[in-house]
């Protein structure tokens, strides 16, 4: 039933996997307090999401994938701060397009690479968005932050509103589409293709597949919908910090996605959820215990339980049945 | 022209001061990393630790300058040991993502421990004063504490070099470098090699983080702030090479401080780039093999 989704696998929606969409609308009605602190947990899963596509099914391994994420975050709030673009579809369209060009132009000239180098070009890229942001102060605000956002109501009818309700909805959505880009991709031969370039990428060169190009094509797809979740996340906050591009951040979302389960779609779901909720409970009464908290849950899922807390499901799941593994 | 040509001597002359910590502390993760490819982000772990036990052996037990350096290196190497034989060994053959999650898991964790030990505010080294003051030298003026650094970070090159280049270890490390499966089929104890030398190169990031603290502050961000300095000097100057990392490091020493003399408004900018040039021109690292 936990299944990892993959192709080859019967790819309807099974009645399972519409238990989250259930469960956050449902929060939506009978939570109202956590509206907010939902909003954020969407738009992190969103982000995880689009690392997952890269990290777990293309094998990709990236430190700056903020890059993306901070692009479109800062996109969305330049135009809504300084360029009177206020239209939030307007500006998501914006931060897509921007992180869409920055993602394959950058894929098209790393994506060559492997191992260390490729890590090192990924982290660098970050750090120069993340210079800029911190020195082109009349633009971004620098390390004050970015303030002062304006967003009309979505189509016009749909007004921000100070309870995160619209938010929360506008936020489930988007989610919803990207995750249904997400399975779509991942169920299609070129889905299949991913994996077997993560897998063993010389058979692949040798059965005649584009590697290369394939790698390009999920890597600019992922830092779409990254762009995207940075631009919800400016539009939800109405405030940009230089946060969103550091190198804490980005381990951060590592430790949600490894949470969850790599290269699971699911995992990506799971993994932000009980990490901010957690730290919405913890964080603020230890937060240095927090910190080696999560530092110590990171080496133990490494060295205990490399599926996240879906592989440790998995291994429940299957053992309650009697499956042999 | 006179006062240009004066800049010029300082920038340089802190540029290499800056250069040197840099090679002192990231030597190692390129020989480790060269020697096991494993991926250790929390190389400057071990860099601020032995900022933190220079600092608090001086401050709260009273050791004396020398000593607490001393004390840098071999408390440094020795946690480095248990480290790696309790936790790094179980990676080795784990993939880049496994290395990549765990160290990152590290650093979390010594962020916090030195947070909770140390608190949040950098902390200095109070130097003896014989290190103080200024130094003359080719009748211009020079801070004497720096002199210090670079030589005797110059004395450590030389005999790492000659440790390296001219012993039995030296050539066992080499030749595992080359070709491990090799070396280890002539009967080259490669575990225990490797044991070795990551002690030696953890405990000089150490003594580098100890003798540095006046240049990369001493601040429980500290792993996070410098990790992409020493990855840029190990994978810019090449994986496994004692020479590259020397030369990028000491490159980047003085870019980042002439950067920050003359055009402050960029920042780190220029290394970025040129980081990202020089690994798209040469992907293995400037002295690295090319593959």
């Amino acid at each position: 039933m936990i299944r990892r989704a993959s192709y080859g696998e019967p790819a309807r929606i099974g009645w399972l996997e519409w238990l989250p969409w259930a469960a956050a609308l449902a929060v939506f009605f009978a939570l109202p307090e956590y509206v907010p602190l939902g909003a954020r947990i969407l738009v992190y899963i969103l982000f995880a999401l689009s690392l997952d596509l890269i990290l777990g099914y293309a094998g990709i391994i990236t430190l700056g994938h903020t890059a993306f994420f901070g692009l479109g975050a800062y996109v969305a709030g330049i135009l809504g701060a300084k360029l009177g673009v206020t239209d939030p579809l307007l500006q998501m369209a914006a931060a897509a397009a921007a992180a869409a060009l920055l993602g394959v132009a950058t894929g098209a000239v790393i994506l060559r690479t492997r191992g260390l180098t490729l890590l090192m070009l990924t982290l660098a890229i970050t750090a120069i968005l993340l210079e800029i942001a911190n020195k082109a102060t009349a633009l971004t605000g620098g390390a004050d932050g970015l303030s002062g956002i304006s967003v009309t109501p979505i189509l016009g009818q749909f007004r921000f509103d100070m309870f995160g309700k619209t938010a929360y909805l506008y936020c489930l959505l988007v989610l919803f589409a990207g995750w249904w880009i997400v399975r779509r991709i991942i169920y299609s031969p070129f889905g299949a293709s991913l994996v077997g370039i993560r897998e063993n990428v010389v058979r692949m060169h040798a059965i005649g597949s584009p590697a290369y190009a394939r790698l390009i094509a999920v890597y600019t797809i992922s830092a779409t919908i990254a762009g995207c979740a940075g631009a919800l996340l400016t539009q939800t906050n109405q405030f940009v910090g230089l946060n969103v591009l550091s190198f804490e951040f980005a381990g951060e979302l590592l430790v949600m996605l490894v949470l969850g389960g790599v290269g699971r779609i699911y995992g990506a779901f799971v993994g932000p959820l009980v990490y901010m909720i957690a730290q919405d409970q913890l964080a603020k009464q230890f937060p240095e215990y927090w910190y080696f908290g999560i530092g110590l849950l990171l080496v133990a899922v490494v060295l205990f339980a490399r599926g996240g807390l879906l592989g440790i499901a998995d291994r429940v799941v299957s053992k309650f049945r009697g499956e042999r593994r | 022209m006179e006062a240009f040509l004066s800049s010029l001597v300082s920038v340089a002359f802190h540029g290499a001061a800056y250069g040197m910590i840099l090679y002192v502390i990231s030597v190692g993760l390129s020989v480790t990393m060269g020697l096991m490819g494993f991926v250790n982000l929390a190389h400057g772990v071990f860099a601020m630790a032995g900022g933190y036990i220079l600092i608090a052996a001086m401050d709260r037990f009273g050791v004396s300058y020398p000593l607490g350096l001393a004390l840098a290196f071999v408390l440094v190497a020795a946690g480095s040991v248990v480290l790696e034989r309790l936790l790094y060994s179980r990676l080795y053959t784990a993939g880049e993502l496994a290395q990549v999650l765990f160290t990152i898991g590290l650093i979390f964790i010594a962020v916090a421990t030195a947070r909770l030990l140390f608190g949040t505010l950098q902390l200095l080294v109070p130097l003896p004063d014989y290190l103080k003051g200024q130094f003359g030298l080719l009748g211009r003026d020079f801070p004497a504490f720096r002199v210090f650094l670079i030589a005797f970070s110059a004395v450590m090159v030389g005999i790492l070099w000659y440790g390296v280049e001219r012993t039995r270890w030296g050539a066992m490390v080499r030749a595992a470098v080359d070709n491990g499966p090799m070396a280890q089929s002539i009967g080259i104890n490669t575990r225990r090699l490797f044991t070795i030398t990551f002690a030696l190169g953890s405990g000089l990031a150490g003594l580098g983080g100890a003798l540095g603290a006046e240049i990369l502050t001493v601040q429980p961000t500290y792993p996070f702030e410098h990790l992409v300095y020493f990855l840029i000097v190990v994978a810019v100057g090449g994986l496994g090479s004692l020479r590259g990392p020397f030369f990028a490091a000491l490159l980047i020493g003085v870019t980042d401080t002439a950067c920050k003399y003359w055009v402050p408004q960029f920042g780190a900018f220029f290394i970025y780039v040129a980081t990202i040039a020089i690994l798209l021109w040469r992907p293995a690292g400037l002295f690295g093999r090319q593959g």
